[in-house]
């Protein structure tokens, strides 16, 4: 059904309210960036979170001068935090790209007022996860080893490990995530630079802009390369969280050996992905008085999203737990236990609370429409989310085959330090980027007015 | 209004084109400065102490390398001469030379010449000497022509993909065990065959398969897994 036609008819809340025009739409996202002048709170706010990036940095620095000693891990807990926050991070980015690449080719345009800031949410969210395993190696300088290129020690990376895999899935994904991002953006930085007053604004946004001038030949050749690109990215959503789950599911720990951890890490993925383009979404639209675009329509089709996504991975949970009595394996038996009654039990039941129980509240419509609700809800999830990644990296290492080589894990203040500092980094390059980028494509939300529907 | 000059249109033209050659081009930079002498020393003669040259005593005098470095067949370390062994000759012929006098003073003093290595494997390769000879790698398939050499430098690059050259592949480079102190050894050909066990072989490969058998050498498998050397 047409997009103008639902909204007509049916109940729900329109993608982007009545009354906007071609310019006033491209008005009201422009002034943003190039007249809004630059409050206060703004500096706070990016201020705070750079400090917090310059901890990050702190806390590499002195783990390139130490060592990887100055973190918890230990032997049998090897991975600890870096992979925990490596996984969460890798699986709060895929939101972004379900949301540009598979929702335009199902054209759903309602993700137009949404999808570019998903799309730079999920590059910081790459870069920040891309940190970990970095300086996880414990040499880092010496990463590029990961690589397939003709080495002067004549062999190549071993193919037949999960961790190359990851290394080939993570950087495509980078790379076709930020060509995606940077091709959707050149229409409307062409606009930026046309309607900006400073010279040097018009200079930068200019050769970003690489000589838009919005021909109907640029246009055509931009909507074919946008949708090849959309076709290079859809399979990626689900790729690169499967080969995520690979680096466990391939290892013979139990609590790790099984064949539903890919589409259970997908699923997680879009769950915790949507949950922080709520929590992004809600104070954007709020501070920038951007309601009339990003609508409670966007609001609720989130919420469903998630809603969904999360029954799945609380499927996910069910089968794990039933395949460990199932199974008849008293390792798989004893995991299931340890999660439940062994040291670490708290925190597997905060794990369902917050990714099982208390989403359920999606249910209710009402609450699917409050911003504060759902606010509150998406943050519960990406603790929820976080937590499911401890639980399987940790607990699932903790107590393995033989009890003699049984560990506790305790991270330190340095993996709190990093922790934190990459949320830190997230945040201010999301701060960078409302300031300096459209966050709202504007000439997508141009095809959502009532004037751009074409009269045969 | 017009902010770039109309040549930008060239100018972002010829990046975009050039780009994909400076990648390539930097890339292959790397990949040659890798390999090259100015990082391997690949033929860079070093100074030592006393400017001993393997020309002089291997080609022209004839001495086996055995007679200095006597560990070489049983041992891992092949073996540095010590100073008396120099003086097995020397105190009978060039007593007077100006260029052997940190020889004489070594002697009288009783204190090591300090030589410069030359071909030196970092610290985490295992490498046994003896192993190899005994199963048919010659002296010169990883020294090179040491009978031609003033002062010494390494012949080959020593990184591990030369090492794992012949690992993969020995039967590229095996000879006869009493053939591999011969600096001057010729690969069989079919005017030169080398004889092993009575049987003329004309080519190396089948030579080099019959010596792996002979020799009772590990598979390729064995002998590239990552322990054979990095132990």
């Amino acid at each position: 059904m047409d997009e103008r036609s639902e909204q007509a008819g049916g109940k729900q809340a329109p993608v982007i309210e009545p009354g906007y025009t071609f310019g006033s739409v491209t008005d009201k996202i422009s002034a943003i960036v190039l007249t809004r002048p630059t409050s206060t709170s703004w500096f706070i706010g990016f201020g705070a979170f750079f400090l917090v990036t310059m901890m990050l940095l702190y806390a590499i620095g002195y783990l390139l001068v130490r060592g990887t000693g100055i973190w918890g891990i230990n032997i049998p807990i090897g991975w600890g935090f870096a992979i925990v926050n490596f996984v969460w991070w890798i699986g709060i980015g895929h939101a972004g790209t379900l949301i540009s690449a598979i929702l335009l080719l199902l054209r759903q345009s309602w993700r137009n007022s949404i999808n570019r800031f998903a799309e730079a949410m999920t590059l910081f969210a790459v870069a920040s996860a891309g940190i970990f395993p970095l300086i996880h190696m414990g040499r880092p300088w010496l990463a590029y080893w990961m690589f397939p290129y003709p080495s002067t020690m004549g062999i190549w990376p071993q193919f037949r490990s999960p961790l190359v895999w990851d290394v080939f899935a993570v950087s495509t994904y980078f790379t076709v995530s930020l060509l995606f991002w940077f091709i959707g953006l050149i229409p409307d930085l062409a606009t930026l630079r046309d309607r900006s007053e400073n010279r040097w604004a018009r200079i930068i946004y200019g050769i970003l802009a690489m000589g838009w001038r919005g021909s109907a030949r640029h246009w055509f050749r931009y909507e074919t390369a946008y949708l090849l690109l959309a076709g290079l990215a859809t399979p990626l959503v689900l790729s690169v969280h499967t080969v995520v789950s690979f680096d466990f599911a391939v290892g013979i720990v139990p609590g790790w050996h099984t064949t539903i951890f890919p589409p259970y890490f997908v699923a997680g993925a879009i769950y915790s992905g949507f949950a922080m383009v709520l929590m992004l979404a809600i104070p954007i639209r709020k501070i920038y008085a951007l309601e009339d675009f990003i609508t409670e329509r966007h609001l609720e089709n989130s919420a469903k999203v998630m809603l969904a996504t999360g029954l799945i991975v609380a499927y996910g949970y069910i089968i794990e737990g039933f395949m460990g009595w199932y199974s008849g394996n008293r390792y798989d038996a004893f995991t299931l236990w340890n999660r439940l009654h062994g040291p670490y039990a708290f925190f597997y039941y905060m794990l369902i609370a917050c990714n099982i129980v208390i989403p359920q509240v999606l249910w209710i419509r009402k609450l699917r429409t409050k911003p504060v609700a759902l606010f509150a809800v998406s943050g519960v999830i990406l603790v929820g989310m976080w937590l499911e990644r401890f639980i399987i990296v940790v607990v699932s290492l903790q107590r393995d085959f033989l009890n003699s080589s049984w560990g506790m894990y305790y991270p330190t203040r340095w993996d709190w330090m990093t922790y934190v500092g990459t949320i830190g980094m997230f945040l201010a390059a999301m701060f960078l980027f409302v300031r300096i980028l459209p966050m709202i494509s504007i000439f997508e939300m141009r095809t959502l007015l009532p004037e751009a529907e074409v009269k045969e | 209004m017009q902010i770039f000059h109309r040549s930008t249109n060239t100018i972002s033209r010829a990046t975009i084109f050039g780009a994909v050659f400076v990648v390539a081009a930097l890339f292959w930079v790397a990949a040659t400065v890798q390999r090259s002498p100015y990082v391997t020393y690949a033929g860079v003669a070093r100074p030592q102490p006393a400017p001993f040259s393997h020309q002089h005593h291997v080609a022209g005098l004839g001495i086996d390398c055995r007679y200095c470095h006597t560990s070489v067949e049983t041992s891992s370390f092949a073996g540095i001469p010590p100073t008396k062994t120099c003086m097995n000759c020397h105190s009978q012929i060039w007593t007077n030379a100006a260029m052997l006098e940190p020889v004489r003073e070594s002697y009288r003093s009783g204190k090591s010449l300090v030589w410069n290595r030359v071909n030196d494997l970092p610290d985490f390769v295992y490498f046994n000497h003896s192993i190899h000879i005994n199963k048919g790698v010659g002296c010169n398939t990883c020294h090179g022509p040491v009978d031609r050499m003033p002062l010494m430098y390494n012949y080959a690059s020593l990184q591990m993909e030369w090492c794992l050259d012949c690992h993969r592949a020995p039967e590229k480079y095996l000879r006869p065990r009493e053939q591999v102190f011969n600096m001057r050894y010729q690969e069989p050909s079919s005017s030169q065959p080398v004889l092993v066990d009575g049987q003329p072989y004309t080519d190396q490969l089948s030579l080099g398969m019959d010596l792996v058998k002979k020799y009772k050498l590990r598979t390729a498998t064995d002998i590239m897994s990552c322990s054979t050397c990095h132990r």
